[in-house]
C-alpha cells in the first residue's frame, strides 16, 4: 500500500451498565467518524447474541461508552485484541471525536483519511469473474502491471495501488464489460447491471479489433516480436520516452484515457523498456498456451 | 416478536462523492435512531483493496447480511477481491443507495426478521 494504514476498530457501547446516548449524538459521532476514514460498531446488547460479529484479530478496539459507574477494563480471554475503553460520560460529539483522534495517535495506528493530502483513493479495477473469460486483453493493455495470473493463470488485480487514480481504460478494453470501477460516475462501469447494448458495444470493439489483426492472439504474438525487435533499438532514454509521448497522444486522441489522467501522468513513472519486455513476453507465454 | 437477527452493514464511501449525500446521512441517520446494532465502514473499497480482515468477519457465522452500499455487482466483486467472497448470495442482500431512496433503504435493512419456523 501507498500508506501504511493500521486501523482500529471503535465500537460504541450503549448496553448493560452504560447509558444510551442522545440520537443526535451518536449520529454526529459515527458520521464524523466515518468521514474520517474509521470503522464504527454500534452494539446495545439487545440483540440476541448469534447476531454479534466477533472482532477482527488484526486490530485494536477502542470502546465508548457513557459508563454509569468506572470504566470498566475489557480484556481478551485469548490475549489477541487489545481493547481500550474510555468514558464518554459528560462529553458532546466534538469532544468524543477528539479523544478518539487522541486514543487512536497514542497507540500509533495509521489512517487513511479522505481528503487528506497524500491520502490514497481506493481506485482499481474489480472483476466480475461470472463475466470475465480469462481473455487477458486486460492483462495485455495496463502498462502498470495493475493485472497478473495466479497459479492456475486465472487473471487477477495483483498491484491495485499501481492504478491511475481516475483512469477506467482497461475495463473499456474489456470486451466482457468484466472490468468495474466502483467509484467511476457512470454504468456499467460502476457497477451498474450490464445491459445487452453495452455488450454489443464491446463485440464491435473486438470486431474493429479482428479486422485489423486478424486473430488477436496471433496479433498479440507478432506485437511482442517486433516489440522485442524495437526494444534492442531503444536503448536511448530520450528516444524511448519520445515513444511513450506518442503513444500517450494516441490514446489522449482515442478518449480511452481521460485527459487528466494523461495531464498528471509522471512519464518517468512508466515501466522501463525492460519491464514493458518482460511484460510482451509474459503475455506471449500466456496468449500461447491458450 | 423474535430478536432481529440479521447483521446489518452500512458503508459511507467516504472516499468519493458517488453515493449522494442527502441518501447516506438518511439512511445513517435511520440506523442511528433505529435501535438496532449496526456496523458501519468508511469505505468497503479501501477495505477491499487493503484485503481487510475485518471483511471476512462480517460476513462470519450463518447469519444473513443486509448491506447499505452501492450497485450489488460492485459489492459482491468488491468483497470477493477483497479475500471474503459472500457465502452465498440468498444470504447477503444489498441495498443500492446510488439508485434507491433512502427510506426504502431504511424500511429494508431494519425489517425484522421472519419468525423462526419450527422443524
Amino acid at each position: 500500500m501507498k500508506n501504511e494504514i493500521h486501523p482500529f476498530q471503535v465500537v460504541v457501547y450503549e448496553g448493560a451498565g452504560a447509558r444510551p446516548w442522545e440520537s443526535s449524538c451518536r449520529l454526529s459521532v459515527t458520521a464524523t467518524l466515518l468521514d474520517q476514514g474509521y470503522s464504527v460498531r454500534h452494539v446495545s446488547g439487545a440483540e440476541s447474541a448469534a447476531r454479534a460479529t466477533p472482532v477482527s484479530e488484526a486490530y485494536p478496539v477502542l470502546v465508548l461508552g457513557a459508563f454509569e459507574d468506572s470504566t470498566p477494563e475489557v480484556v481478551d480471554p485469548a490475549g489477541k485484541v487489545t481493547i481500550t475503553t474510555r468514558n464518554t460520560g459528560g462529553l458532546d460529539a466534538e469532544a468524543i471525536v477528539e479523544m478518539v483522534a487522541t486514543v487512536r495517535e497514542e497507540q500509533g495506528s495509521g489512517l487513511n483519511r479522505p481528503g487528506e493530502n497524500g491520502a490514497w483513493k481506493p481506485w482499481f479495477p474489480v472483476i466480475d469473474y461470472d463475466r470475465c473469460t480469462n481473455c487477458m486483453q486486460c492483462l495485455s493493455f495496463c502498462l502498470f502491471d495493475v493485472y497478473g495470473v495466479d497459479e492456475e493463470q486465472k487473471i487477477q488485480v495483483q498491484n491495485n495501488d499501481n492504478c491511475k487514480t481516475n483512469c477506467p481504460a482497461c475495463s473499456r478494453v474489456c470486451p466482457e464489460v468484466a472490468i468495474m470501477f466502483p467509484k467511476y460516475q457512470s454504468g456499467p462501469i460502476n457497477g451498474e447491471p450490464v445491459k445487452q447494448e453495452d455488450v454489443e458495444r464491446e463485440s464491435m470493439k473486438v470486431d474493429i479489433t479482428s479486422l485489423l489483426g486478424g486473430d488477436i492472439y496471433s496479433s498479440l504474438r507478432t506485437r511482442s516480436d517486433k516489440a522485442k525487435s524495437r526494444f534492442s533499438k531503444e536503448r536511448s532514454p530520450d528516444k524511448a520516452l519520445n515513444e511513450r509521448k506518442k503513444c500517450l497522444t494516441k490514446l489522449q486522441q482515442s478518449g480511452i484515457i481521460p485527459e487528466e489522467v494523461l495531464a498528471e501522468l509522471d512519464l518517468s513513472s512508466l515501466p522501463s523498456p525492460e519491464e514493458i519486455q518482460r511484460k510482451a513476453e509474459q503475455m506471449a507465454k500466456l496468449t500461447g498456451d491458450k | 416478536m423474535s430478536a432481529p437477527t440479521t447483521k446489518i452493514l452500512y458503508c459511507r464511501c467516504a472516499f468519493a462523492k458517488v453515493v449522494p449525500d442527502g441518501v447516506k446521512n438518511e439512511v445513517l441517520e435511520g440506523l442511528c435512531a433505529s435501535g438496532r446494532d449496526f456496523d458501519t465502514v468508511s469505505d468497503l473499497c479501501e477495505m477491499a483493496a487493503r484485503r481487510d480482515e475485518r471483511l471476512k468477519t462480517l460476513l462470519d457465522g450463518d447469519t444473513p447480511v443486509r448491506i447499505a452500499a452501492c450497485y450489488p455487482r460492485a459489492v459482491k466483486w468488491l468483497f470477493h477481491q477483497g479475500g471474503a467472497p459472500f457465502p452465498d448470495e440468498a444470504s447477503v442482500e444489498v441495498l443500492n443507495m446510488r439508485e434507491d431512496d433512502a427510506p426504502d433503504i431504511l424500511d429494508r435493512l431494519t425489517e425484522p426478521d421472519p419468525p423462526a419456523t419450527g422443524s
